[in-house]
C-alpha cells in the first residue's frame, strides 16, 4: 500500500484539529507557568485554524480561510498584550507562576 | 363683549392679589415703604373693580333665568391622571361673586389701613406680600369649580394664616401661636382630604357640577360621612368647637392680619364650604345639617360667655369671632343658608371695623391691649370711637344697622324651623353679645381715664400653648408701658378705612331686609341653594314679635353691662365682673380649660400612642423591611463573592465548563 493510495480524507484534520485543542485546554488548566499556559492558547487558536481551514477545502468555501486570517491578527495583537504583561510581571518577581498572581479576588 | 366672555376672564380676580404677592417677594425690600403698600393696596383695588364687572356680567346672563346663573370656566388640565382629571376651573355664581366681592373690597380697604398700622416696620414688603397672597388664595378658594381647586386655596389661607400670625416672630408667642393656628386648622383639613377621597370614590369627580348631579343619589350614610368630614374641615377653619384655640392666640399677629382673618378671609371659608356642599348635607337627611347647628349654637353661647370676661381687647373680638361664626353655623344647620351668607357678609363689615378700630386704638396708645387701663379715649380718637360705635351696635343687634338684621334672620329662621333649643340658646348668645360689646365700648372708649394708672412697664408673660410647655396658664395681656403722652388719633390712611366699612355696617342690612320685597341677597343666592326646601315661614306677625324679641335681647344685655360700667371701673383692677361671675367666672377666664385639656390630651395618650407607634410600626416594620432587604443583599453577596478566587485557571475552568455546557445544550437540542 503505497503513501499516494492512502485517502486523506478531511476527517484525519479534523481529529488532529481536536487533539490539538484538548492538549491545549487541558495545558491551560493543568500548567501553572504563565508562559507555557500562554502557548497552550495559542494551540487552541491554531487548532480552531486548522480546523477552518479543513472546513474551507472540504465545503470548497474560501469564508474558512479569511476567518483565518482574522483569527492570526487577533492572535498578533493577543500575543503583544499577553508577553507585555508577563514581561511586566517577570520584572516584578522572579518567576512566572500564575497562582502567585491572585490579589483581584472577592 | 359678551357677558359669558367676560366672565371667562373672571380668574383676573385672584390673579392680580397673586401677581402683587409675586412681585413684593421678589422686590419688596427694594420697592420699601410705602410703595410696596400701595403696589399691593392698588392691585387689591382693582381685583375689587374686576369682582364688580363679574357681579354685573354674571346678572346679565342670569337674564334668561336665575337657573341660569352660573359659569364655570376651565382654564387648563392641572393634572391628568387616569380616572381623575383635575382642571384648574373656576365658578362663577352667586355665591363666589358674593364673597369675592367683599373679600376684595374688605380687603382693600384693610390694605389701605395696613399702609398706616405697619409704618416703620422693617419688613413692610413682606407683610404686604403675604396680605396679597392672603387675599389670592382666599379667592381661589371661593372661585374654585372643584373640590381640589378649593383645597388649594384652602391651603394656601392656612399657610398665609401661619405666616401672617408670626409675622413678628421674633416673639416666642407669636411664633408659638402661629404654629398653633397651622397645626390647629391642619386637623381639619385631614376631614376634608378624606371627604374628597370619599367623594372621588362615590362620584368618581371632585367637580362642583358632579356634585350637583351626583349627590342627591348616594345612599344617606355616605352623605352623612362626606358632609361631616367636610364640616370638620370647616370646624378647623371656622374655629368652631373643639378647634377653636388657635383663634384667639392669633391675636399675636398684627391687627390688621386679624382684621383680614376675621372678616375677609379665613374663618368665613367653613361658612362657604358647608354652603358651597349643601347638596351633601342635604342628602344625608338632616343628621348632618342636626350636627352643624348643635356645634354652631354651642359654640355661640361658649364663646360668648368667653367673651364677657376678657380684658385683652382683641381677645373680645377674638372670641366674639367665634360666637359669630357659630351663629353662622346655627343658621346652616337650619338650612337658613342665605341667611348665613348674609350674616358673613354683615359680619364682614362690623368686625373689620372693629378690628381695625381696634388696632387704631393699640396704635394710638402704645401697643396698650388691656382694656382696663383705657377708658375715656372717645376724646383722643374721636373717628377712631365713631366707627367702633357704630360697629358696636351693628354686633349688639341694635336695629337699624346691619347685624340686627342679619342675627334676626338668623335666630327666626332657627325658631320658623322648629329647632326652638338651637333658638333659645342664640337668643342668650345674642343678649351676651351685647354685653360684652357693651362692656369694651364702654371700658375703652367712655367712663374715666384709666392709662396713666397703668403699671410700668413688666416682661411680657409667655402665654399660648407649645409642646415644650404644656401647661396654659389663664392669658394675661401685656403690660403696657406709662403712657409719655396722652393717646392720639392715628393718621387718615387708618381712620378712612375704619370709616367706610363702619358706613358699610350700618347701612349693609339693606342687602336683605325681610320684608318690602328687597331680599335681595336671598334672591341672588337662591340658585345655588336651589334644592334646599324652602321653610315655610309662617306668619308676617310671628316674624314681627321675633323681631321685637330680638331688639329686646339686644337691649337688655346692653343694660346690663351699661349698669355695671355706666362710669368705667375705679381701678385697672376694679373689675367687677369676675367677682359677680364666682365660679363661671374662673370657667370663662380660663375659656373651659380647652388649651390644657387639648394639652393633656396631646401630652398622654397622644404622646404614648405616636410612640408606641415609632417602636412597633416605624421601627419594627418600616425600618425592619429596609434593613432587612439590605442585609438580604449583603450576606448572599458575601457568599457569592467567595467565587472570585484571583486564581486564573479556575476562571479558565468556569469558562471551559461554561463551554461545554453549551455544546452539550446544543447537540441535545439538534440531536
Amino acid at each position: 500500500m503505497s503513501l499516494a493510495a492512502l485517502d486523506i480524507t478531511p476527517n484525519y484534520y479534523l481529529v488532529v484539529g481536536a487533539l490539538l485543542f484538548t492538549i491545549g485546554a487541558v495545558g491551560l488548566l493543568l500548567r501553572r507557568n504563565v508562559l507555557v499556559m500562554f502557548m497552550c492558547v495559542e494551540l487552541m487558536l491554531n487548532a480552531a485554524n486548522l480546523t477552518f481551514v479543513t472546513f474551507s477545502r472540504a465545503l470548497n468555501d474560501i469564508g474558512g480561510q479569511v476567518i483565518v486570517f482574522f483569527t492570526l491578527v487577533v492572535a498578533a495583537a493577543e500575543v503583544a498584550v499577553g508577553l507585555a504583561i508577563i514581561v511586566a510581571i517577570f520584572r516584578r518577581r522572579r518567576g512566572a507562576t500564575a497562582d502567585d498572581v491572585r490579589l483581584l479576588k472577592g | 363683549m359678551d357677558a359669558r366672555d367676560l366672565l371667562d376672564l373672571v380668574w383676573i380676580v385672584p390673579a392680580l392679589p397673586a401677581l402683587g404677592a409675586a412681585i413684593l417677594l421678589l422686590f419688596g425690600r427694594r420697592l420699601g415703604e410705602p410703595k410696596a403698600g400701595w403696589l399691593a393696596t392698588g392691585l387689591m383695588a382693582l381685583s375689587f373693580a374686576w369682582s364688580v364687572v363679574m357681579l354685573l356680567a354674571l346678572r346679565d346672563i342670569s337674564a334668561s333665568g336665575p337657573a341660569a346663573r352660573t359659569h364655570t370656566v376651565d382654564l387648563f388640565t392641572w393634572f391628568p391622571t387616569g380616572g381623575l382629571q383635575v382642571k384648574m376651573g373656576f365658578l362663577a355664581d352667586p355665591l363666589s361673586i358674593t364673597f369675592i366681592l367683599f373679600v376684595t373690597g374688605v380687603g382693600t380697604l384693610i390694605h389701605v389701613y395696613s399702609v398706616g398700622y405697619m409704618h416703620g416696620d422693617e419688613n413692610f414688603g413682606r407683610f404686604f406680600a403675604f396680605m396679597n397672597l392672603f387675599c389670592a388664595s382666599m379667592l381661589v378658594l371661593v372661585l374654585g369649580s372643584s373640590f381640589l381647586v378649593t383645597f388649594l386655596g384652602w391651603e394656601g389661607v392656612g399657610l398665609c394664616s401661619y405666616l401672617l400670625v408670626s409675622f413678628w416672630f421674633q416673639r416666642n408667642s407669636a411664633a408659638v401661636a402661629g404654629k398653633k393656628a397651622f397645626v390647629t386648622t391642619r386637623v381639619g383639613d385631614f376631614g376634608f382630604m378624606v371627604a374628597m377621597f370619599l367623594i372621588f370614590a362615590e362620584l368618581g369627580s371632585l367637580d362642583y357640577s358632579a356634585m350637583n348631579a351626583g349627590a342627591g343619589k348616594l345612599a344617606a350614610g355616605t352623605a352623612t360621612a362626606i358632609a361631616l368630614l367636610l364640616f370638620l374641615g370647616a370646624v378647623g377653619k371656622s374655629a368652631q368647637i373643639p378647634l377653636h384655640v388657635w383663634l384667639p392666640d392669633a391675636m399675636e399677629g398684627p391687627t390688621p392680619v386679624s382684621a383680614l382673618i376675621h372678616a375677609a378671609t379665613m374663618v368665613t371659608a367653613g361658612v362657604f364650604l358647608v354652603a358651597r356642599a349643601n347638596p351633601f348635607f342635604e342628602a344625608s337627611g338632616g343628621s348632618a345639617l342636626t350636627v352643624v347647628s348643635i356645634i354652631g349654637a354651642a359654640t355661640a353661647l361658649l364663646a360668648a360667655t368667653v367673651a364677657l370676661i376678657q380684658v385683652d381687647i382683641k381677645r373680645v373680638l377674638a372670641y366674639s369671632t367665634i360666637s359669630q361664626l357659630g351663629f353662622m353655623f346655627l343658621a346652616l344647620g337650619v338650612r337658613a343658608y342665605a341667611a348665613a351668607i348674609f350674616l358673613v357678609v354683615t359680619h364682614a363689615f362690623y368686625k373689620a371695623t372693629l378690628f381695625l378700630g381696634a388696632g387704631s386704638v393699640i396704635h394710638g396708645s402704645a401697643d396698650n391691649q388691656d382694656m382696663r387701663t383705657m377708658g375715656g379715649l372717645r376724646k383722643y380718637m374721636p373717628l377712631t370711637a365713631l366707627g367702633f360705635i357704630v360697629a358696636w351696635l351693628a354686633i349688639a343687634g341694635v336695629p337699624p344697622f346691619a347685624g340686627f338684621w342679619a342675627k334676626d334672620e338668623v335666630l327666626s329662621r332657627a325658631y320658623f324651623a322648629g329647632d326652638y333649643g338651637v333658638w333659645i340658646v342664640g337668643v342668650v348668645a345674642a343678649a351676651m353679645t351685647a354685653f360684652y360689646m357693651t362692656r369694651a365700648v364702654w371700658l375703652v372708649f367712655f367712663g374715666n381715664e384709666r392709662f396713666e394708672a397703668a403699671e410700668p412697664a413688666a416682661e411680657a408673660e409667655e402665654h399660648g400653648f407649645s409642646l415644650e410647655s404644656p401647661t396654659v396658664p389663664a392669658y394675661v395681656p401685656p403690660k403696657p408701658a406709662r403712657l409719655t403722652h396722652p393717646p392720639h388719633e392715628s393718621p387718615p390712611t387708618m381712620t378712612l378705612p375704619i370709616l367706610a366699612l363702619a358706613g358699610l355696617a350700618a347701612v349693609g342690612g339693606l342687602l336683605s331686609l325681610p320684608f318690602g320685597g328687597i331680599e335681595f341677597l336671598s334672591d341672588w343666592l337662591h340658585p345655588t341653594f336651589e334644592r334646599v326646601p324652602e321653610i315655610d315661614v309662617t306668619s308676617f306677625v310671628a316674624a314681627a314679635i321675633l323681631s321685637v324679641i330680638s331688639v329686646i335681647v339686644a337691649l337688655v344685655g346692653l343694660a346690663i353691662a351699661l349698669s355695671l360700667y355706666r362710669d368705667g371701673i375705679p381701678t385697672p383692677e376694679g373689675d367687677p365682673l369676675p367677682e359677680r361671675l364666682g365660679v363661671a367666672g374662673r370657667l370663662f377666664q380660663h375659656a373651659y380649660y380647652f388649651d390644657e385639656i387639648i394639652a393633656n390630651v396631646v401630652r398622654g395618650p397622644v404622646t404614648r400612642g405616636a410612640e408606641w407607634l415609632n417602636r412597633g410600626f416605624d421601627l419594627g416594620i418600616i425600618d425592619g423591611a429596609v434593613n432587612g432587604v439590605a442585609t438580604l443583599v449583603r450576606d448572599s453577596g458575601g457568599r457569592l463573592r467567595r467565587v472570585q478566587t484571583g486564581l486564573v485557571r479556575n476562571y479558565a475552568l468556569a469558562v471551559v465548563v461554561g463551554a461545554v455546557a453549551i455544546i452539550v445544550f446544543l447537540a441535545v437540542r439538534a440531536g
